[in-house]
């Protein structure tokens, strides 16, 4: 109980801690994107531009809109940051280590993602403002519609698992060298669908239709400021690099070490040691710091859907791929195993 | 921690009838859902606990507030004076029909036995709960599969006659 709460203490800060991390590293690779310097005068590189931006969220003031729903416009940053932090309790960090190691720990994560949807949602609607609202709208409909697709790429790692224990499917990962068994390669459609839905779930660009400055101000969160808006911002961050290290857990082979089996069997001593664990979470984190760059790089590389076009990939091109493609690897999986592979 | 689950819950569906605004109503069931999935919960059937987060208030209960907000809906009335004698007849009626049926089920010995919480937790799992589903109860789940698809069939017929 004591280690579980000092886990989820470490987790939470830690996420804390990256999410500033990834502000500042998102300003900087976007800057490099378009080819000028970007914030680079606050301490060393500019590394603490994150922390005099967090100051500035905290000494503003908090603007309550007329006639919007006091508490409902209160609770929903709140209840983004909370989802957010609740789903970094089910990433597997290395061998045996993980805040929550639950038996349906799959199932859970769809639950956390879509109930996030009422945090923008809500916002929306409280605020009492029609760009507000529309971003709301706009956000609810499309989790819903991604969601799906979603949950078919991940009931597709599922089957090759046959575990909803994300520790399980790691270790299912383990063979080829800990490499060629990676599920990206046994199943790349289900990879690049997950991949694809993780965008639209985090709100991030091209997807990021919520808050298109454009045509909506700022989307849900116009009607923000101070630490609330900052609350928004903060679960953005988090939810995208909690969504690298779900893309990485579930098709990329979590915390193994490539070659981990044959690393083992050259050192016996490895296993089960300190070393192997923070190998492992060398290895994780080289892993989701890749795709945490390629949320940035796809942001900046393209533009944004309309939102029938939005539409239109979700409900006619990625739902039915993804269906076809759980019943092809139900098939493989049945097939395979009948062979004895 | 079943008395307080289960205090919340009544308590929010209470709210969730007296609230007058269509939206805190929507609000006062999703807590409602949630209190439920927390009983299941407690009785060790992890997976039907996050599958009622999942379905009912992540799915449906979106959709809900979706088309609420859509359709603007003002407040709806204050409310009426209640008139206490009906409900306390209400009430009275309610404890006897309780008593008398529980005087039945003993007699009919109906009650069931306790459950350990392994084997809850055994009979709660995703892997049995999808053997019994595909085996015992095979023929009720293509049932509802086909009722499903009739009825998605029949909203995009509905939905498909007014842009023609």
């Amino acid at each position: 109980m004591v280690w579980t709460a000092l886990g989820a203490f470490l987790v939470i800060n830690a996420m804390l801690l990256s999410a500033s991390l990834l502000v500042f590293a998102e300003r900087r690779v976007s800057a490099f994107i378009q080819n000028r310097p970007g914030p680079n005068r606050v301490g060393p590189l500019g590394l603490l531009q994150p922390f005099a931006d967090v100051l500035k969220f905290v000494l503003k003031e908090d603007v309550q809109p007329a006639q919007s729903n006091k508490f409902i416009h209160s609770m929903a940053p709140v209840v983004m940051v909370v989802i957010a932090m609740t789903t970094a309790a089910l990433i597997p960090f290395a061998e045996g280590v993980v805040v929550a190691d639950l038996n349906v720990g799959v199932i859970m994560l769809l639950a956390l993602t879509s109930i996030s949807v009422y945090g923008v949602t809500l916002a929306g609607w409280s605020s009492n403002s029609k760009f507000s609202l529309l971003g709301g709208l706009r956000s609810a409909a499309q989790m819903v519609s991604y969601e799906l697709s979603m949950g078919l790429a991940v009931i597709s790692v599922v089957l090759i698992a046959g575990s909803l224990n994300f520790m399980e499917i790691v270790e299912h990962q383990n063979s080829g060298g800990a490499l060629l068994g990676w599920n990206a390669v046994r199943n790349p459609i289900g990879c690049l669908i997950f991949i694809v839905t993780a965008f639209a779930e985090t709100n991030r660009a091209p997807f990021d239709l919520p808050e298109a400055e454009e045509e909506l101000v700022a989307g849900y969160h116009t009607e923000y400021s101070g630490m609330k808006f900052g609350m928004f911002f903060l679960a953005e961050y988090v939810n995208w690099f909690i969504a690298s290290f779900f893309i990485v857990t579930l098709f990329f082979g979590g915390y193994l070490v490539p070659f981990e089996p044959q690393l083992i069997a050259l050192f016996p001593a490895l296993e089960g040691s300190t070393l192997l664990a923070l190998l492992q979470f060398g290895s994780l984190m080289l892993k989701v710091g890749f795709f945490a760059f390629l949320f940035i790089w796809v942001r900046w590389t393209f533009p944004r859907f309309k939102y029938n076009q939005l539409m239109k990939v979700g409900w006619k091109y990625l739902l039915p791929i993804s269906l076809a493609n759980a019943i092809l690897i139900a098939l493989g999986v049945v097939l395979f195993g009948a062979v004895g592979l | 921690m079943f008395f307080l689950l289960a205090t919340v819950a009544v308590a929010a569906a209470l709210g969730m009838l007296i609230a007058r605004n269509p939206v805190s109503s929507a609000l006062w069931l999703v807590l409602n859902l949630f209190c439920i999935a927390g009983l299941y919960l407690t009785l060790n059937a992890s997976f039907i606990g996050v599958i009622q987060i999942l379905v009912y208030a992540g799915a449906i209960m979106v959709l809900f507030l979706f088309v609420i907000m859509l359709l603007n809906l003002s407040a709806l009335p204050g409310l009426e004076e209640i008139e206490w004698s009906s409900v306390g007849g209400f009430a009275v009626g309610l404890a006897l029909l309780s008593q008398l049926l529980y005087v039945v089920a003993l007699q009919f010995e109906l009650g069931m036995d306790p459950v350990g919480a392994e084997a809850a937790a055994e009979v709660g799992s995703a892997a049995s709960l999808g053997e019994i589903l595909f085996t015992r109860y095979a023929l009720h789940l293509q049932v509802a599969g086909i009722l499903l698809l009739a009825a998605t069939v029949g909203a995009v017929l509905l939905a498909q006659r007014r842009f023609q």
